[in-house]
């Protein structure tokens, strides 16, 4: 375990100071759209000598390193118990190394724990897999997106969003109206649909986890993941939220089985830094 | 001291036009300041972010009693990632947070301890543009998560309060920075970018999703 650990270490490095490179991509398409010598045209151009300074440098890219989420794929027979042990101590040795920014802080106490270490601190899904090998997926996401992210509950009147899918698209764009340019757009959006509040939250987070140039394999959400995308870019609140053609730069959407009472849709908002990172063991 | 009446210059951010201003801040300079202006700032930048407003809106601690002078600062909202080492304090990273979090607190920390400029990202609401303009003062937005590209313009980390209580992400730090970007998205005359683009895009959504009103 003490292999996996110092690989752990290099895994939050890596998604620190690298960001994905289909995200990066994504960012210099939005950067040769905007109008020459506007301010999304100036502030994509420092966003995306930020990414290459922060890569070069091996500096986190942005200093809310966020809340560490792992998505983990374990295989049968294998000890949980173990594998989060050596996650939280990977997560103490990193918060110095790479450095993180401490952001574990104690609801008793107030007081910041110092490595990143708590009460459900770092956050960690297990799934146990057919597969012989551990799959280690870690996401840092920022919190100012994390505030703005949003769960509806459908029927919702005011925004006149039914129990379809022309509702979940309601619901997407007035998250992101809401959201103005607080979290630190072009955004990558997961959309989660299904029967319970924590099972939506958790499934639009997942979707976060896909590539920008995925498509969705049902052909149905693929056109709502397209329309909402070409919709969101219709806003105009634009890079920073300063005005701009790019808002988002991807929307993702995955779906559960609903209880004939609920319909619940959460839209997990993520900045343009949506910091990945994986390892097979 | 004879203040110079003007210290707002032209130089570039990026390849654009830009002005230069000089730490610390008159009334005049950020009367000189209107929405849409892109700035360089050097100086001094004092950084307080959640706690900080917190602490200063309910404690009221008398301006002595801060180790720093807030007068004609520039308040950063920004919660940085700072290591320790043999020389002193080494800033590694140090982007904006959002801003909007410490709207209640704001308009009675400009007024009580004369900040000149309030800097973060995602721009404020009504209370605070409405100080901006009793008390002269301005909102700068500085880019949104380029943490280490703005490191790179903040040249040393000359001092920390309430390191101990708060956190190395909530403490009171004090930057000396040199040509650090930012725009100017709320101005002492009472314009806000914010309110312009939150307006017009409401008008795309009500179009989008057909609203009735």
């Amino acid at each position: 375990m003490s292999r996996l650990r110092e690989r752990i270490v290099k895994l939050y490095r890596e998604a620190a100071t690298s960001l994905p490179q289909d995200v990066e991509n994504a960012l210099e398409h939005a950067y040769e759209a905007e109008k020459g010598g506007s301010i999304g045209k100036i502030a994509l151009s420092a966003i995306l000598e930020n990414i290459r300074i922060a890569r070069d440098t091996e500096r986190p890219l942005c200093q809310d390193t966020g809340v560490p989420i792992f998505f983990v794929r374990i295989p049968k027979g294998q000890s949980h118990l173990e594998l989060k042990d050596t996650i939280v101590e990977a997560t103490r040795i990193a918060t110095k190394e790479v450095p993180l920014r401490p952001n574990a802080v104690d609801i008793i106490s107030d007081k910041n724990s110092g490595d990143n270490t708590g009460i459900g601190f770092p956050i960690i899904y297990f799934e146990e897999s057919h597969d012989s090998t551990f799959r280690i997926e870690l996401m840092l996401k920022g919190s100012g997106c994390e505030n703005v992210s949003q769960l509806y509950k459908l029927p919702f009147e005011e925004l006149r969003a039914e129990r379809d899918f022309d509702g979940v698209r309601r619901c997407g764009l007035d998250a992101v109206y809401k959201a103005q340019g607080r979290a630190c757009p072009p955004y990558i959006i997961g959309i989660g649909i299904g029967a319970s509040r924590d099972q939506v939250t958790r499934l639009a987070k997942d979707q976060l986890l896909r590539r920008i140039e995925d498509t969705n394999n049902i052909e149905v959400l693929s056109g709502l993941e397209e329309r909402i995308l070409k919709e969101i870019n219709q806003l105009g609140i634009g890079p920073l939220g300063l005005g701009g053609k790019t808002t988002a730069l991807g929307i993702k959407i995955g779906v559960n089985h609903r209880h004939p009472a609920s319909y619940f849709v959460d839209v997990s908002i993520c900045c343009w830094a949506n910091r990945r990172a994986s390892l097979t063991w | 001291m004879v203040e110079k009446k003007f210290k707002v210059q032209s130089s570039k951010l990026n390849g654009e036009e830009a002005k230069t201003i000089k730490l610390p801040l008159t009334k005049n300079d950020v009367l000189s300041l209107n929405v849409g202006d892109r700035v360089l700032i050097s100086g001094q930048l004092i950084t307080g972010r959640d706690r900080i407003h917190k602490f200063l809106f309910n404690e009221r601690p008398r301006i002595k009693e801060i180790p720093f002078h807030l007068k004609g600062a520039v308040l950063y909202h920004c919660g940085p990632i700072i290591r320790k080492t043999e020389d002193g304090f080494k800033l590694i990273a140090g982007g904006p947070t959002t801003s909007i979090r410490v709207e209640m607190y704001e308009h009675q920390i400009i007024s009580d301890y004369g900040i000149r400029a309030v800097m973060g990202k995602g721009g404020m609401g009504r209370k605070t543009l409405n100080a901006l303009k009793g008390n002269g003062c301005v909102y700068l937005h500085t880019i949104s998560g380029a943490a280490v590209y703005l490191a790179d313009r903040i040249k040393k980390v000359v001092g920390v309060w309430k390191l101990e209580d708060f956190g190395m992400a909530e403490a009171m730090w004090v930057f000396d920075v040199e040509g650090f970007p930012a725009i100017v998205t709320m101005d002492a005359h009472g314009r806000s970018l914010h309110e312009e683009i939150e307006k017009k895009s409401y008008g795309e959504l009500k179009r989008l999703i057909g609203f009735q009103q």
